[in-house]
């Protein structure tokens, strides 16, 4: 057995999730689909003295449009979102972007709010929670809060989650008139993490935004007015300030010349999908 | 609600192979782990048990996922089907023997998880492209036999099964 022994609730109603959440204190954990965190149990990166399986509470699993936002539960699969048969009208960004999330093996047990949770650099998920300006809905046993995606995260694998508290749902703002939606990424073989990954948004008065994931700590946004002139100018300065290093999986100038040239091409595809 | 410590070992039930099953396992044990030292299924084989390798993969529900990634307990009330599944008695079954006849595997280490990931794939989309099969395939790493073959295997898999002509 790989993972270091811990104990393990498997709740069956969220206040059960909750009671177990704030009696397991800073050492209890969240366990959902697993894909991110069982590795770190087997690696014994992490070492939780508690679990807390949610994948048996039904109000966690569903997806559901409430008005222009799109709230997906904590329980919801990445597969079963990949199949939503509204995908492709509301969330076309999602739709492009969740074929590049793991593979269709991980995918099928693997959460949405699980790889938010989990907040990788590389993440598709979490690239374009920020980017359409969704938000989290955190709870411990007697508070909710709701946190803009660009508050909660933090840094590499570093959000704000706080002991005690779990996320519930992630809200993401559905498909506007008029605004095209376009994603792009680069990585050795598909289904690996992203080396750069885009995500392009363009509005109907020209103006547009460029999120990037895979290179800073967090991803990061560009945002061009609809009256930009300079925009390779704007993305080599972009591409820069994310001060991008060196790994093993592509150079820092790598890096940067992908969020260039990535960056051009799905900016140009955005405008040009708008409806 | 079902609480857990860590040194507990309650029973596990679930379906393996249209067989009933149960078997004992603490929280902390892998589904791969209890396949293969609890029930003795050791067709599932065990790579890099960090979810990158695809050779534990099984079918949970339907939906081919790695055993290494999934907690026993979790288990709990899941149609499970392994490679054990595949064959009838001495028969192999289309997709086996489709692997056998287009040398798609050498050492054999991968090619469980990759059966149940082609498994799966068929019953749901019987139509699959070589692309769509390849991205499948993406899930798995093959380190000596090489994906060539393996396609081949597949595609003429997939012709044999919904019955059009053996060869791609």
């Amino acid at each position: 057995m790989k993972p270091a022994p811990f104990d393990y609730v498997a709740a069956t109603d969220l206040s059960e999730a909750l009671d177990a959440l704030h009696d397991g204190g800073s050492d209890a954990r969240v366990i959902a689909g697993g894909q991110s965190l069982v590795p770190m149990l087997n690696m014994r990166l992490a070492r939780p003295t508690t679990l807390v399986d949610i994948t048996r509470i039904p109000e966690l699993s569903r997806i559901e449009a409430k008005g222009d936002q799109i709230v997906i539960g904590a329980a919801v699969r990445q597969a079963t979102l990949e199949s939503w048969p509204d995908l492709a009208d509301r969330l076309p960004l999602v739709r492009a972007a969740i074929p590049w999330v793991g593979h269709t093996q991980l995918r099928n047990r693997g959460t949405v709010c699980g790889s938010v949770a989990h907040a990788d650099p590389s993440a598709e998920l979490p690239l374009c929670l920020l980017a359409l300006g969704g938000t989290v809905t955190l709870r411990r046993r007697r508070k909710t809060r709701t946190v803009a995606a660009r508050d909660f995260f933090q840094g590499m694998m570093s959000t704000d989650l706080t002991p005690g508290e779990m996320i519930t749902s992630v809200s993401i703002p559905a498909r506007k008139q008029g605004t095209g939606y376009a994603f792009r990424e680069v990585a050795r073989r598909h289904g690996d993490f992203a080396i750069v990954a885009c995500a392009a948004i363009a509005r109907p008065d020209g103006s547009s935004a460029l999120t990037v994931g895979g290179v800073a700590d967090t991803p990061q946004t560009l945002d061009l007015p609809a009256d930009t002139t300079d925009r390779d100018d704007r993305l080599n300065e972009f591409a820069w300030h994310l001060q991008a290093r060196d790994d093993l999986h592509a150079t820092a100038r790598y890096r940067r010349d992908l969020v260039r040239r990535l960056g051009r091409t799905t900016l140009k595809e955005a405008l040009s999908c708008r409806d | 609600m079902p609480r857990l410590t860590k040194d507990e070992k309650p029973a596990v039930r679930f379906t393996l192979n249209g067989r009933a099953v149960s078997a004992e396992a603490p929280p902390r044990m892998l589904l791969s782990d209890l396949l293969r030292h609890e029930i003795g299924a050791t067709g599932t084989h065990v790579g890099c048990e960090h979810g990158v390798c695809g050779a534990c993969t099984v079918q949970v529900d339907g939906a081919p996922v790695r055993a290494c990634l999934m907690l026993a307990q979790q288990a709990q009330g899941c149609d499970i089907r392994t490679v054990e599944a595949l064959a009838e008695g001495p028969d192999l079954s289309p997709l086996q023997a489709a692997f056998r006849e287009h040398f798609a595997l050498q050492c054999g280490f991968c090619t469980a998880g990759i059966l149940m990931t082609f498994d799966a794939l068929f019953a749901s989309q019987p139509e699959a492209d070589e692309a769509t099969i390849r991205e499948a395939l993406s899930g798995h790493l093959c380190r000596c036999t090489g994906y060539a073959p393996i396609v081949k295997a597949a595609l003429a898999a997939r012709n044999r099964i919904k019955g059009g002509p053996i060869d791609a």
